[in-house]
C-alpha cells in the first residue's frame, strides 16, 4: 500500500476517534456539572478538565479567558479556530478520506461525507442549550459507531483495515488515559467527600463517559472504587476502552501489517502490551497513577513516531527528494 | 413549450411535434408523470450525488470549494444503428489521429508529402521534440481519447474537438447510468439499454495492454495532481473501480531509469502510469521547473522504454485546434479512407483571409484559443454583448495565430428537466475512445447538456450539466 494512502487511513480513523473522545469528554462534563461539588468556583473547576484531557486549555483561555460551560462547549465542540474541535477532526477525517478516497469502500465514504455535510447543517442550528448539546454528543458518538460498524463490514480485511484499526485503538489508548488522569486528580483533592454519595457519582459518570458503568456493576457488584475503576479501565482486557484492550488491538494490527521496516514499532507496541497483560493495579498505585499514565502516554507517542518511522514516512533508499509544496493545480478538460 | 424546438433538431421530437420512434416508450412513461415527481426524482438524484461526493471543483472559486455538476434524469437516447455509424467514424478518426502521432515523431512523411506544413507541426508549441524516435507499445499516443460530436440534423453529426491530452467526464458516465437505474429501474425493465458499467475494465485491459513489451504482470497506477484537482473524484474513482493505486507525484521517485512508488513496504515498481497530470507539470527536469506534481526523471525512464505513461507525452499536438483542420487529410493520408464524421468548417485566424473574414462576422461565429480547453476563454458570438466581442476582437488582432473561428452550430436539443418543466436544451456528447491493441469503446457515453436557455455552451466548469446517454439495442 502506498504510504501516503496508508497515513490518511491511520488519520482518518484516529480523527473520527478523537471526534467521538471529545463528545464524550463534553457530556461527562455536562453531567458533572448538574452534580453537587463543593468547591469554590465549581464552574470553572469543573469546565478545566475537558480543556485539560484534550489540551486545548491555552488556547481556549487566549480566547476566552476563564472556563464556563458554554465557551468550553461550543469551543471543544463547532469552533473552527480550535484545531482539535470536533468540527475540525470531522472535517479533517473527511480530507483524510478524500485523499484516500481510493483505498476505502463507497459506504465508508457516505458515512464520512454524510457527517461532515449534516454536521454543517447542525451547526448552524445548535445554541448553547444544554439538551440540545447532549444530543449533539449522541449524534457524534451514533455517527462514529457507525463509521466502524460500516468500516468492518464493507472492507476486506488487508492492511487497509489494519492502518484503519491503528489509528482507532491509539487514539482511544490516549484518550482513555488522558481521561482517568485528568479526573483521578479532580476526584483525588476532594478528600473530605471519599466514599460519599457524591464522589459515587462523580465516579459513575467518569465511567459513564468510556461507556464502563454498566461493566464495572456486572464485573465487580459492588461500590464504585478508585482503585477498581483504574483496575478496569487500565488492566482489564475484556473492556473495549481500557489500555489493555486497545493495546491488544495495536499490536494485532502491528502484526497484521508486518513489513521489514516495521520491527522497531512492533517491539515498541509489544513491551506496552506486555506491561499491561501482565501489571497489577497495587504496583501501578504504589508507582503513582499520575505518573504510570504520564509513562503510558510518552510510550505511546513514541510508538507512533515509530510506526509513522516504519510505513507512512517516505522511505527513500535510494535518493532523497524536496519535500512537495501544497497548491500547485492544473486544469482537466 | 418553446418555440426555441422548431429551430433545432430535437433529440425527442420530429418538427410537427411528433415522437421520435426510439423515444416512445419514454415518453409515454413520462407522460404518466407529474412535474412534481419528476422534481422529486431529481431531488434524489441530487442527493445521492451529494452524498456519494460526486463534485468538481471550478476553476476560481475558492480554494477547495466544491460543486455537483448538475444531474438530468431526462435520458439523451441514441438507436442501435444511429450508434454504430458513429462508432466507425469515431474509431476511424482516433486510428488515424495515432498514426499521425506515431508518424510525426518518426519520419514524418505527412509532412514530406506536403498534407500538413513542417510549420503547423514543429512550430507547435505542443509539439515534444524529447519524443523524437521514442518507440511507444502498440504505437499508440492517445490511448484513452474524448471525441466531443453535435449534431445538427437527424444524420448529420460534427466532431467539434478532439481530446487526446487528459479527456475527463467517464465517471459521470458511469454514475449516471448507476443513477438512473437507482431512481427508475422500471424504465431498464421496458428498454434494452447497452451497458457501460465494464468500461473500467476495458479500461485496466487498454492500460496492461500499453505497459513496456518485456512485463507480464504490469503494476499500473493513476496519476493524480491532487484533491484539489477538479477532477480529483474521477480519478480516485477510477482507481478504484479498477483496483490500482491512486498516486501523486509525491509518491513516486526515479532511481535508475525505474520508475518506484513508496509504499508501506519499501519502494515498489511501477509499470503503467495513467496520468491525469499535463504534459508541462510530469517532470521538472525536462519541462516546468516549477512543477511540484511531477517526478524528477520520469520522462527518461519513460523515453527508456522502462515505464508507459497513457497518455504518452506529446499527443496535444494532436489535438490542438488549428491541427484539427487537418484532421480529415490525416485519414485519407493514413487509412486511404473517407472521413465517416465530419468536421466543422474551421476558419484559421493565421490564415490572412480567414482572419479577414472572421473578424466581419464576429457575431455570427465561435471563436476558440488554438490551445484552449475546457471553454475557457472562447466567445461565442450570437450570445455576446457589443462590448465583449469588441474586447475578444482586440485579443485576437494581439495573436491571430492563436485563434480558430467557426460558424455558429445549430446543436440539436434534447428535453431537460428546468426551473419552469421540461423544456429543450442543447446538447453534445462525448464518447471515450481506447486505444491498445484494438480500438474500443462503450455504447454512448457522456452527453453534456446547456442548462440556461439558448445557451449552446456545455462544458461543467462553464455551468453545463450531464444526461444519462442510452443507446438501444436493436
Amino acid at each position: 500500500m502506498l504510504s501516503r494512502t496508508a497515513d490518511n487511513l491511520f488519520w482518518m480513523a484516529r480523527h473520527i476517534e478523537r471526534a467521538e473522545n471529545i463528545a464524550r469528554v463534553l457530556d461527562v462534563a455536562h453531567r458533572s456539572s448538574l452534580l453537587p461539588l463543593d468547591v469554590e468556583g465549581t464552574e470553572a473547576y469543573l469546565w478545566y478538565a475537558p480543556l485539560n484531557i484534550t489540551g486545548c486549555a491555552s488556547g481556549y483561555e487566549e480566547k476566552h479567558g476563564l472556563a464556563r460551560a458554554d465557551a468550553v462547549t461550543h469551543y471543544m465542540a463547532l469552533d473552527p479556530d480550535n484545531p482539535s474541535s470536533i468540527y475540525n477532526c470531522l472535517k479533517m477525517a473527511r480530507e483524510n478520506a478524500r485523499t484516500a478516497r481510493s483505498a476505502i469502500t463507497s459506504e465508508m465514504w457516505e458515512i464520512i461525507n454524510a457527517t461532515w455535510l449534516e454536521l454543517n447543517r447542525l451547526s448552524k442550528q445548535i445554541d448553547m442549550n444544554d439538551e440540545k448539546f447532549s444530543d449533539f454528543f449522541d449524534w457524534v458518538k451514533d455517527r462514529s459507531h457507525l463509521f466502524r460498524g460500516v468500516t468492518l463490514g464493507t472492507i476486506i480485511k488487508d492492511i487497509a483495515l489494519s492502518f484503519v484499526k491503528l489509528g482507532t485503538f491509539l487514539e482511544r489508548a490516549d484518550n482513555t488515559a488522558r481521561l482517568l488522569d485528568v479526573k483521578y486528580h479532580i476526584l483525588l483533592t476532594e478528600k473530605e467527600n471519599v466514599g460519599s454519595s457524591a464522589d459515587y457519582y462523580q465516579w459513575g459518570s467518569l465511567l459513564k463517559s468510556v461507556s464502563a458503568f454498566e461493566a464495572y456493576r456486572k464485573i465487580y457488584r459492588d461500590v464504585i472504587s478508585p482503585l477498581r475503576v483504574a483496575e478496569l479501565l487500565i488492566l482489564r482486557d475484556d473492556m473495549p476502552r481500557s489500555l489493555h484492550a486497545c493495546m491488544n488491538e495495536v499490536e494485532d494490527a502491528l502484526l497484521e501489517i508486518n513489513g521489514s521496516a516495521g520491527k522497531e514499532a512492533r517491539r515498541s507496541a509489544g513491551e506496552l502490551h506486555a506491561a499491561l497483560h501482565f501489571g497489577l493495579i497495587e504496583d501501578i498505585f504504589e508507582e503513582g497513577l499520575h505518573e504510570y499514565l504520564t509513562h503510558f502516554l510518552g510510550q505511546t507517542y513514541s510508538l507512533s513516531q515509530n510506526i509513522r518511522n516504519a510505513y507512512l514516512a517516505r522511505q527513500d533508499r535510494f535518493e532523497t527528494l524536496p519535500i512537495r509544496s501544497a497548491g500547485q493545480s492544473q486544469q482537466q478538460t | 413549450m418553446n418555440t426555441q424546438a422548431t429551430n433545432y433538431f430535437d433529440e425527442m421530437h420530429i418538427d410537427d411535434g411528433k415522437i421520435r420512434d426510439i423515444y416512445q416508450h419514454y415518453q409515454h412513461w413520462q407522460s404518466n408523470l407529474s412535474t412534481s415527481t419528476l422534481e422529486r426524482k431529481s431531488a434524489e438524484a441530487e442527493l445521492l450525488f451529494r452524498r456519494l461526493g460526486i463534485t468538481f471543483a471550478v476553476y476560481g472559486e475558492s480554494a477547495g470549494s466544491e460543486r455537483l455538476i448538475p444531474f438530468d434524469i431526462v435520458p439523451r437516447i441514441f438507436s442501435g444503428s444511429e450508434w454504430r455509424r458513429l462508432e466507425l467514424g469515431i474509431k476511424q478518426r482516433v486510428h488515424a489521429l495515432n498514426a499521425f502521432l506515431h508518424d510525426i515523431y518518426h519520419e514524418q512523411e505527412i509532412i514530406k508529402a506536403g498534407v500538413i506544413s513542417k510549420k503547423q507541426v514543429l512550430e507547435n508549441a505542443l509539439y515534444r521534440p524529447e519524443m523524437q524516435g521514442v518507440n511507444l507499445p502498440n504505437q499508440v499516443y492517445a490511448q484513452i481519447a474524448g471525441i466531443d460530436l453535435v449534431r445538427v440534423a437527424e444524420n448529420d453529426f460534427y466532431v467539434l474537438e478532439d481530446n487526446l491530452r487528459t479527456p475527463s467526464g467517464v465517471s459521470y458516465m458511469l454514475e449516471n447510468r448507476n443513477t438512473m437505474m437507482r431512481l427508475f429501474p422500471e424504465l431498464f425493465a421496458s428498454h434494452a439499454v447497452e451497458p457501460v458499467e465494464h468500461y473500467p475494465q476495458m479500461l485496466l485491459d487498454t492500460l496492461r495492454e500499453s505497459a513496456p513489451s518485456n512485463i507480464s504482470n504490469p503494476t499500473i497506477v493513476v496519476m493524480t495532481p491532487g484533491s484539489y484537482n477538479s477532477a480529483y473524484f474521477e480519478h480516485a474513482f477510477l482507481a478504484s473501480q479498477m483496483g490500482v493505486e491512486l498516486v501523486e507525484g509525491q509518491d513516486l521517485f526515479v532511481h535508475q531509469q525505474k520508475v518506484y512508488m513508496h509504499t508501506t513496504d519499501g519502494p515498489q515498481q511501477v509499470h503503467v502510469i495513467y496520468r491525469r497530470v499535463d504534459d508541462d507539470f510530469l517532470d521538472p527536469l525536462v519541462f516546468r521547473p516549477d512543477s511540484t506534481l511531477g517526478v524528477p526523471g520520469l520522462l527518461d525512464a519513460y523515453c527508456s522504454g522502462n515505464v508507459s505513461l497513457t497518455n504518452g507525452v506529446g499527443t496535444g499536438v494532436a489535438d490542438d485546434k488549428s491541427t484539427y483542420f487537418y484532421v480529415p487529410d490525416m485519414i485519407k493520408f493514413y487509412l486511404g479512407e473517407t472521413p465517416l464524421l465530419s468536421n466543422v468548417p474551421t476558419w484559421r485566424l493565421s490564415e490572412k483571409d480567414d482572419l479577414k473574414y472572421a473578424l466581419a462576422h464576429l457575431p455570427e461565429l465561435v471563436v476558440k484559443e488554438v490551445q484552449g480547453s475546457g471553454g475557457y476563454g472562447m466567445l461565442v458570438g450570437p450570445t455576446s454583448s457589443k462590448a465583449e466581442i469588441e474586447t475578444y476582437k482586440q485579443r485576437i488582432l494581439k495573436d491571430p495565430a492563436n485563434f480558430i473561428a467557426q460558424p455558429t452550430l445549430a446543436l440539436s436539443t434534447c428535453p431537460t428537466l428546468v426551473e419552469s418543466g421540461v423544456a429543450p436544451r442543447h446538447v453534445d456528447l462525448r464518447p471515450f475512445v481506447l486505444s491498445g491493441k484494438d480500438i474500443r469503446l462503450v455504447a454512448g457515453g457522456l452527453t453534456r447538456v446547456a442548462l440556461s436557455e439558448g445557451s449552446l455552451v456545455v462544458n461543467s466548469s462553464q455551468g453545463g450539466g450531464t444526461k444519462d446517454t442510452w443507446v438501444l439495442e436493436d
